[in-house]
């Protein structure tokens, strides 16, 4: 059965491509390119079936494989998807595969290491969103750090190398207390049912104190929140953001960041379902992510890096996926979800589109440009869009999920859902002027004046990423539809009784979207 | 009356038998048969059938344990789960730094018989160090090793780094040897025996606090602790490092550590176990210390050797760890830490010594830059086996990390688990500055590496155990679970 390892076979896709790139020779860089994209070509493809085959009527994980991996420590190779995994599964494949594309013409040394690189980092974060074993989760959390830190020391910008370390450090040092927090849980486990194990439903059976749940809690937090950024553990973020290679802030921005949100939903929640309900942990956390979405938002407005404003963007837009999750109800969490999706859908194109004009130009100063639209008018055209479903605006992306982040907010605390919508206030702003400083007017700078339109391989590169903007902003429906089941389990799980109360509305997540 | 050397005494000595007999050897067929120089490198074969012969007597005993742990000479030694694994470890060390050698020595032009005899001599002692039960015979093991570090440290006649280094770690160990001894007194005196056991009773019936086991606690522990080069006994250690070729750093930083933890732990879990009281909060500051000062110093290094020195420093922190929380985790994690450390370590000090070339000294930050353009596979080793020091997965070096961690959360020791994780990022700090100079800066010179059939194999196989033990750990932690002292 070709369903039995459909996960690993999607996992180590990358993997195997990785093998056969390693003895391409360096000097056939045409053939190195070909084989990287196609290794990436694959590895979305092979993902596909993950979604004809998923059957979101189901409750729990599927796809899931066991095989005993280190018994001496209870460590298992155990993976499986639910919704919420399967989306982030194939924005890992749509955007990896979208990054090696784009890297064509922008890396041009040290090709046979890059694409290595990037399929490296692939598996790790594949491996992430799969893992149902701590220990393997945790093997490919870290896994993840050394590709991405390559990416951006080698193929980055001026101050590639201090970017580079601050973002290894900041996330190790997180996740490292991350593992103290695993460890603590594992311990519990092995005393209170004899025996040691890493898997996460087993690990859910444990009851813990609230005060120890809090510490363990806070142990999690800063592996998660590190990585998502949440402020103020976000200063790692803009730097790794502005040195990194365009694709390296695609991958960064689209997938990494959500390995964090994911952390939180996957494991914060469920494991410490006491302290995720303890009200002054999710004041504070909610706190957090209002300011990190007015912050990143106001930081924006004022800067003059392009790339540099799109970076502190992410910040304010993983604002509202962790102000969904805290917001504790299957509007917030499914929410979430999808502005994730959302975010790594606009916010690469966001990227990309500033790989474009770097490539032609090698400046990011915003105020080099003005005008460009009457140069570049596809170029235009496809910064229309990526702005205004980062942005927010109905009938893209970025409105489904923000939306109904704030309805799930304004269901736990209206002045939480006050707040955040002046993010969204701030986000049209700052996106706006962006384009109207770059893009409208007149062209006052000469160097403008001879700039080539987008070319079909770029126009390529967008176009699965336009489509998929648009779907998921008209027609959301079958993503909500993914996502409720394992929405109503965590939330089921955290706040037991929620959905027999009925005094909540909406209880079925994005009712609110479309009118639906 | 009991006979003197009986088969079974036979049995538990082999190995030490073997390597003393053939250490001898060498130095008499260097003498008789291969006096040109050119031909010594074939004494590696005496070395090579010798660790086989020990290695085939530590496998008997092995395969005997299921019997259980034998004494010999009337208590003196023993043979148990413990001592098989810390063997186990010190021929594996012993044969990737020999053979590994020759070429090096030869660049050196310092290529003697001796240096081979002094390797298994040094072993011998190592021998002792993992099987004493008795404190003659553990401090005779603890000489035997040391003394021939002494002279291999030194074994650069020539070099004025190597002699300094040589005589700074004699003056210094000879000193730590002496508080060592005046320990090991007063233990006698307390309890009118060298055997550990009937030390331990006396200790105990004494408890923890008593003014003489305090005594006997100060100056043993500073003997061991400068062993294992802790702070604030490490200050040799960077210097001998540095100074000594890189084959007997290397072997110095993996076996003569691995050793003396074996010592420490004999000592701390036997004759001390009762005072821990009294010694576990002195040791935790002493770790916290160590790993602090190894940390630190490490990042401003720009010598790869004086940085690996300090970061072995803050590993005999981590180490140490496992001790204070004393419970079977955190020894176990201590003999899987010890395990892990000696691949990922020697590896480290592998590929230095290939960056050693004729006229080209190849300590330096700038002399591993951009290898990657010229030898990327010794790049790509030099990364896994940096990681592993750090501690990140998959590799070898996380599991130590991890037992090292799951142990202190077991026994509650919060605060020292979280120094030690937080000091995983510190150690990535310097670690990366030699991954940054290998992968992002430009090539310094052009002379190709200093390769010798030794030297890949050796590399190969410290490789394959650094990932392997990372990715399938099962059958090494089966092993170092048959290390437990009970």
């Amino acid at each position: 059965m070709m369903n039995d390892h459909l996960l690993s076979l999607v996992l180590f896709t990358p993997l195997a491509g990785l093998l056969v790139l390693l003895f391409i020779p360096s000097r056939q860089k045409e053939l190195i390119k070909v084989w990287a994209n196609l290794a990436g070509f694959a590895g979305f493809l092979i993902s596909l079936p993950l979604v004809s085959r998923f059957d979101k009527g189901a409750s729990g994980f599927q796809f899931v494989e066991r095989a005993n991996w280190i018994p001496s420590l209870g460590a298992q190779y155990l993976i499986g998807i639910d919704g919420i995994s399967l989306l982030l599964i194939m924005l890992t494949t749509v955007m990896g595969f979208i990054a090696i594309l784009s890297s064509w013409n922008a890396i041009q040394d040290r090709l046979k290491e890059y694409y290595c690189m990037f399929l490296l980092l692939q598996v790790g974060m594949l491996g992430v969103f799969m893992s149902l074993d701590f220990f393997l989760f945790y093997v490919f959390w870290e896994l993840v750090l050394v590709p991405m830190y390559f990416i951006i020391a080698v193929w980055g910008g001026p101050r590639k190398l201090y970017a580079a370390i601050k973002f290894f450090l900041y996330t190790l040092a997180g996740s490292v207390l991350m593992l103290l927090g695993i460890l603590t849980l594992y311990f519990q486990y092995a005393s209170q049912f004899g025996k040691y194990t890493f898997e996460i439903s087993e690990l859910m059976k444990l009851s813990l104190p609230l005060g120890l749940q809090e510490w363990v809690f806070w142990a999690f937090f800063l592996g998660f929140a590190i990585k998502v950024p949440m402020f103020p553990f976000h200063t790692w973020l803009p730097d790794a953001h502005v040195e990194a290679p365009t694709a390296g802030s695609v991958i960064l921005a689209g997938v990494l960041l959500k390995m964090g949100t994911y952390g939180f939903i996957r494991f914060s929640l469920p494991l410490l379902p006491k302290a995720s309900m303890d009200q002054t942990i999710v004041q504070i956390l909610a706190v957090l992510s209002i300011i990190g979405i007015i912050y990143g938002a106001l930081v924006s407005l004022m800067q003059k890096d392009w790339k540099k404003l799109v970076a502190y963007s992410s910040v304010s837009h993983l604002g509202f996926c962790t102000l969904g999750i805290f917001a504790m109800n299957p509007n917030g969490l499914a929410g979430s979800v999808m502005q994730q999706v959302n975010h790594g859908i606009s916010t690469g194109m966001l990227f990309l589109i500033i790989g474009v004009i770097y490539e032609r130009r090698h400046t990011r100063e915003i105020a080099e440009y003005g005008g460009l639209a009457h140069v570049m008018p596809k170029y235009a055209v496809v910064f229309a869009i990526a702005m205004l479903s980062s942005a927010g605006l109905p009938l893209l992306n970025g409105f489904v999920g923000e939306f109904t982040i704030l309805q799930g907010a304004f269901e736990a605390n209206r002045a939480w859902a006050a707040f955040a919508v002046s993010g969204v206030i701030f986000g049209a702003a700052y996106l706006l002027w962006l384009y109207q400083r770059t893009m409208l007017g007149q062209i006052t700078n000469g160097k403008n004046l001879h700039l080539h339109d987008l070319s079909l391989r770029e126009i390529v590169v967008f176009l699965p990423l336009i489509a998929w903007a648009v779907w998921i902003g008209v027609y959301p429906k079958p993503y909500f539809d993914i996502l409720e089941k394992p929405v109503q389990q965590i939330v089921e799980r955290v706040r037991p009784g929620y959905y027999e109360g009925g005094a909540q509305a909406a209880t079925r997540p994005g009712t609110g979207v479309n009118g639906q | 009356m009991n006979p003197f050397y009986t088969a079974a005494d036979h049995f538990v000595l082999v190995p030490a038998v073997m390597l003393a007999l053939f250490g001898c050897a060498i130095l008499l067929f260097d003498f008789l048969v291969f006096p040109d120089p050119r031909q010594r490198k074939y004494l590696l074969f005496f070395l090579l059938l010798g660790e086989g012969f020990a290695g085939y007597g530590l496998w008997q005993q092995h395969a005997d344990l299921a019997n259980g742990a034998r004494d010999a000479f009337h208590g003196s030694l023993v043979m148990d789960g413990f001592s098989i694994f810390f063997n186990w470890i010190f021929i594996a060390a012993t044969v990737i730094v020999a053979i590994v050698s020759y070429k090096y020595l030869e660049i050196e032009g310092e290529h003697h018989a001796e240096y081979y005899s002094l390797l298994m001599f040094a072993q011998c002692g190592m021998f002792f160090l993992a099987s004493g039960t008795d404190l003659v015979t553990l401090f005779i093991g603890l000489e035997l090793m040391a003394l021939s570090f002494y002279v291999m440290v030194g074994f650069l006649r020539t070099s004025k780094r190597s002699n300094e280094a040589a005589m700074k770690y004699l003056l210094l160990g000879a000193f730590s040897s002496g508080f060592l001894a005046y320990g090991f007194s007063v233990m006698y005196g307390i309890s009118g025996s060298t055997k550990l056991t009937d030390v331990a009773a006396a200790i105990g019936a004494r408890g923890p606090f008593d003014p003489l086991v305090l005594l006997a606690l100060a100056t043993t522990s500073v003997g061991l602790l400068f062993k294992i080069s802790a702070a604030p006994f490490h200050m040799w250690a960077p210097d001998a490092y540095e100074g000594a070729p890189t084959t007997v750093t290397a072997y110095l930083s993996v076996a003569s550590k691995a050793a003396s933890i074996a010592f420490l732990l004999r000592i701390f879990l036997g004759p001390l176990a009762s005072a821990r009281d009294a010694w576990e909060p002195i040791l935790s500051f002493i770790a916290v210390a160590t790993m602090t000062v190894g940390n630190l110093a490490a990042i401003t290094q720009s010598n790869i050797k004086r940085l690996l020195a300090y970061s072995s420093i803050s590993h005999a922190g981590y180490m140490m760890l496992g001790l204070i929380a004393g419970n079977a985790t955190g020894i176990k994690g201590v003999a899987v830490y010890v395990l892990v450390y000696t691949f990922m370590n020697l590896g480290a000090f592998l590929v230095l010594v290939a960056l050693r070339r004729k006229g080209i000294i190849g300590e330096d930050m700038d002399d591993i830059a951009g290898l990657v353009h010229k030898s990327p596979g010794y790049a790509l080793l030099m990364l896994l086996f940096l990681l592993s020091l750090a501690g990140i997965p998959p590799t070898a070096g996380f599991l130590g990390k991890y037992y090292i961690f799951l142990s202190l959360i077991e026994t509650h020791h919060y605060t020292l688990a979280v120094i030690a994780t937080l000091y995983v990022a510190v150690a990535i700090y310097y670690y990366f500055r030699i991954v940054r100079s290998m992968f992002t800066r430009d090539l310094t010179e052009q002379a190709p590496l200093s390769t010798s059939f030794g030297l890949r194999v050796a590399l190969a196989a410290t490789g394959v155990l650094t990932l392997g033990i990372g990715l399938y750990p099962e059958p090494f932690l089966r092993l170092a679970e048959t290390s437990l002292l009970h």
